[in-house]
């Protein structure tokens, strides 16, 4: 029974508890403290916009928005323009999301609406593994395996049926916007599928049975009912994946060509903003070299942002309930 | 200190909007461990319970009945402000704890001192030991052979010692649904509050698991003050000495637990009782 | 009288059925496509060599990437230190504190945040440690990963933690826990392997990049002391040798490759398997 008046004693005197003690039990730090760790965070993401932008302002200050529509890029003779990396990066990402966006709709149609639920499961978590592979990775199946394939098997019939098309023209020597794009689009089809395969789960049963009760085929079904129930947010997902594929850099640069040309054919060697800034950053001497490669990244960062803003708000009317 | 009130004549048929402000009568020589005046309280604009007054004695089981959604419930988390954990709610009134303010004093000694046991058992996910000693080392205590003996004795109390001292350390999810309600009667009864408050305790368990708990409700009388909200008539009229009928928000009518159910002062009362609704 | 679906319907039916299958197949395939050819042509370069030695000029036998790897090491630690936390107490600020409206916005600005390309983070780093400091350092490499890991630590703290019961909250604060102490022994314990996962998927997802590495931790042709030296790193190691004209290098790339994504993948395998077998997904 001593422990039971200690107990007692010990609960009993702890009725009047003064502001140390209070603080002990620790509510108001714990309250600050997450509220400054999140605080924190948008300070970290305002000091993000500042310095690209700090950074920028001396080629801004040199060129002024014709930075961007100029092509001379010459770092000795300190003259840069910023068209041939804008240019190489839409294109690449185009051509990438030509192929990722058909290919990828297609397989989540099948995981969402045709294959049994394990199945549908399993091979989701598959495709969601190809999504952790490093960009680093791509790139070097990109070099030694992909751009020979697609000299060997993919240009020569492309040439032989599209040659006279400006965008097939010249010689193929592998490392071109081509290479990059199909690059591209193995890397983003995940995203893709993944993002578009929940949307398309989100459209109610009730939707899909009540066409399938007048007859329709489960192919129609899909077609007629369930996209374009799930339309809002699968262009929510195309373009999370069009953001991605802006701002991919390693696979890109190791297939690329990283020659600073702006060119019509998709098999010549060409650049992107991410590329050049991998390339020649840690190199690059000189204020203005330097804060023309900060100008493109804040370019970069200003495009994907913007995507992933309006990709978002996409995805979040679909889904009904926000992110 | 509440001194006893006299039994005070009720009228039958007294209309149901006016709000009752009678205290309930303790039996002569127990004390009142906790009183309620008046108390009003809002989910935001909306009012659920107008003008409860009640004392609750000391070392009895008061149980609270009425048809769902009467504010029974509602009322019993008044009892240990964990109301306040939800937004935008509101008391108005006078609540005791043995005289002292129990709206003013600090929350986390009113929770130590009135217990709460929830309608869905909700062990920690920790070993049982973990489990039962968590109020203690929360409180500050933590002097391992005070703990251990502590943790034994409620166990004790909670008639779960003997099913679970070889597994001690083994987690808490392992155990039966009725077990797991008991680990949670024997962790509020560690730190020794004055009130244990039950919120429908047995609703999810089978008949044996619901019985083993009664039985144990009367053991413990003696150490602790028991308030019950049931919607099991039959449980009320077997363990409680007091009982208190709510509907719509009031307090109907609190008392002696034979007279509500044989001879009930208020019609809506009777009508409660006897079945006439549910 | 359509007493029968149409022949042509049918036939429809079907081939959609096929082609989107075959597209499912074909992106699956690429999986395994490049797993085997990186074991292919990698796991034939592995050798004890690779794990211990510092690398060799090309046409020197027995060099390896014992530095990268360590290098890797200790860039991954800085990042989880500089991120991990702020990460961490910003969701439990968002999963247990925050009002609605406050919390959406934060969300959808960490949402963005977790959008921005890693290069441009790399710049970032770039700009706000190594031109202060003058050079490269490990330091600068784990400030650009780090960032990178806030949004995602953020996400999956608030996911998991609001995944756990109000029942056991209330449990607790019954008691009279503090809700600070309600949450640190009892909420986040409850919610411990989806937490320790997500950091996993976290820290497979940030183990992997490049970019950012190129011009904040550089790279080492030996070991790097501390943590304000440049410092070799597994990716950028393939990425240089990758992309050198020599062979040998070529092979050493492969290697370096294989064990990069076997290390990546085993982390995220085991890391969603330990969430679709946890308390949160049995909830669903």
């Amino acid at each position: 029974m001593a422990a039971t008046s200690y107990i007692a004693e010990t609960l009993g005197r702890r009725t009047n508890r003064g502001f140390f003690a209070r603080l002990r039990g620790g509510d108001e730090i714990s309250y600050l403290v997450t509220l400054a760790s999140t605080v924190s965070i948008l300070l970290i993401v305002g000091l993000i916009v500042f310095e690209l932008w700090a950074n920028s302002r001396p080629t801004f200050k040199a060129f002024g928005f014709g930075f961007l529509t100029s092509s001379a890029w010459d770092p000795n003779a300190d003259k840069y323009g910023a068209l041939p990396f804008i240019y190489g990066t839409c294109v690449t990402s185009f051509v990438g999301m030509l192929i990722a966006v058909p290919l990828g709709l297609a397989a989540s149609i099948f995981l969402a609406e045709m294959a049994p639920p394990k199945l549908s499961n399993f091979l989701t978590f598959l495709i969601e593994l190809l999504a952790a592979v490093p960009s680093v990775i791509y790139g070097l199946i990109g070099i030694f395996i992909l751009v020979p394939a697609i000299r060997t098997y993919l240009v020569p019939p492309l040439k032989a049926a599209f040659g006279y098309l400006p965008i097939f023209e010249g010689t193929f020597y592998g490392l071109s916007f081509l290479s990059a794009g199909i690059v591209l689009s193995v890397m983003v089809v995940p995203f893709i599928i993944s993002v578009s395969r929940e949307v398309l789960m989100a459209v109610p049963v009730e939707q899909r049975e009540a066409a399938l009760a007048l007859g329709a085929t489960k192919w129609e079904t899909t077609w007629d009912i369930v996209l374009p129930n799930a339309s809002t947010g699968i262009f929510g997902s195309i373009f999370l994946a069009l953001a991605r594929a802006l701002g991919e850099t390693m696979a890109v640069t190791m297939v690329i060509g990283n020659a600073p040309r702006i060119s019509a054919s998709l098999l010549s060697p060409g650049y992107s903003i991410a590329a050049v800034i991998a390339n020649e950053f840690a190199e690059a001497n000189g204020d203005l070299y330097i804060s023309s490669l900060i100008f493109m990244a804040l370019v970069l960062f200003g495009l994907t942002i913007v995507i992933n803003a309006v990709a978002r708000i996409f995805i979040m009317t679909t889904q009904g309930k926000g992110i | 200190m509440a001194t006893p009130q006299p039994q005070q004549p009720q009228t039958v048929n007294e209309p149901l909007t006016a709000p009752e402000t009678k205290p309930a009568p303790p039996k002569t020589g127990s004390q009142c461990k906790l009183t309620a005046r008046d108390i009003n309280f809002f989910y935001g604009q909306f009012q659920a319970l107008y003008g409860i007054s009640l004392d609750i004695p000391a070392n009895k089981v008061t149980a609270f009945i009425g048809p769902s959604g009467c504010g029974k419930s509602t009322f019993l988390r008044t009892m240990n402000r964990m109301n306040e954990t939800l937004r935008n709610t509101r008391v108005e009134g006078d609540l005791k704890l043995d005289g002292q303010d129990l709206l003013g004093m600090d929350v986390t000694d009113v929770r130590r001192r009135v217990g709460m046991v929830f309608q869905k058992s909700n062990p920690f996910p920790k070993t049982i030991f973990d489990n039962v000693a968590y109020g203690l080392r929360v409180n500050g205590i933590k002097k391992s052979s005070v703990v251990a003996e502590a943790v034994e004795r409620s166990l004790s109390h909670a008639a779960l010692w003997t099913e679970v001292k070889d597994k001690l350390h083994k987690p808490a999810s392992a155990l039966s649904g009725g077990q797991q309600q008991r680990l949670c009667i024997a962790r509020a009864l560690a730190v020794e509050p004055e009130v244990l408050l039950l919120d429908e305790p047995c609703s999810a368990l089978d008949p044996i698991a619901t019985l083993k708990i009664e039985e144990l409700l009367f053991q413990i009388k003696d150490i602790t003050t028991i308030v019950i909200v049931t919607h099991n008539m039959q449980q009320a009229a077997r363990l409680a000495d007091f009982t208190g009928f709510f509907l719509l928000g009031k307090l109907i009518e609190i008392d002696d637990t034979k007279k509500i159910f044989q001879n009930p002062g208020k019609k809506e009362t009777e009508d409660y009782v006897t079945g006439r609704f549910g | 009288m359509m007493m029968e679906i149409s022949a042509t319907r049918r036939i429809v039916n079907g081939f959609m059925l096929t082609l989107s299958g075959v597209c499912t197949v074909l992106v699956v395939s690429v999986l395994f496509f490049i797993l085997g050819y990186l074991l292919l042509h990698g796991a034939s370069s592995l050798n004890w060599d690779f794990f211990t030695k510092l690398p060799k000029p090309s046409g020197e036998t027995g060099g390896g990437m014992a530095n990268a790897i360590v290098g890797s090491g200790k860039v991954l630690l800085m990042a989880t230190v500089i991120g991990v936390p702020i990460g961490f107490m910003a969701g439990v600020y968002l999963a247990e504190y925050s009002g609605k409206t406050f919390a959406f916005a934060i969300r959808y600005v960490v949402d963005l945040l977790n959008g921005v390309p890693s290069i441009v983070i790399g710049i970032v780093a770039y700009a706000l440690v190594v031109r202060p400091m003058r050079h490269f350092s490990a330091l600068a490499g784990g400030t650009a990963l780090g960032i990178m890991m806030i949004p995602i630590a953020v996400r999956t703290t608030e996911e998991f933690l609001r995944a756990v019961p109000t029942n056991i909250r209330e449990g607790a604060m019954a008691l009279g826990a503090t809700k600070a102490t309600t949450i640190f022994t009892v909420v986040i314990p409850a919610a411990i392997s989806g937490l320790t996962s997500g950091m996993m998927l976290n820290l497979a997802r940030v183990a992997g990049e490049t970019a950012p590495l190129l011009f904040t931790a550089l790279g080492n042709q030996f070991w790097s002391s501390g943590w304000l030296a440049p410092i070799a790193t597994l990716p950028v190691m393939i990425y240089n040798y990758a992309t050198a004209p020599e062979d040998d290098l070529h092979q050493q790339a492969w290697a370096a490759g294989f064990v990069l994504l076997t290390l990546v993948l085993i982390i995220n395998v085991t890391a969603r398997l330990i969430i679709a077998s946890g308390p949160a997904a049995q909830r669903r």
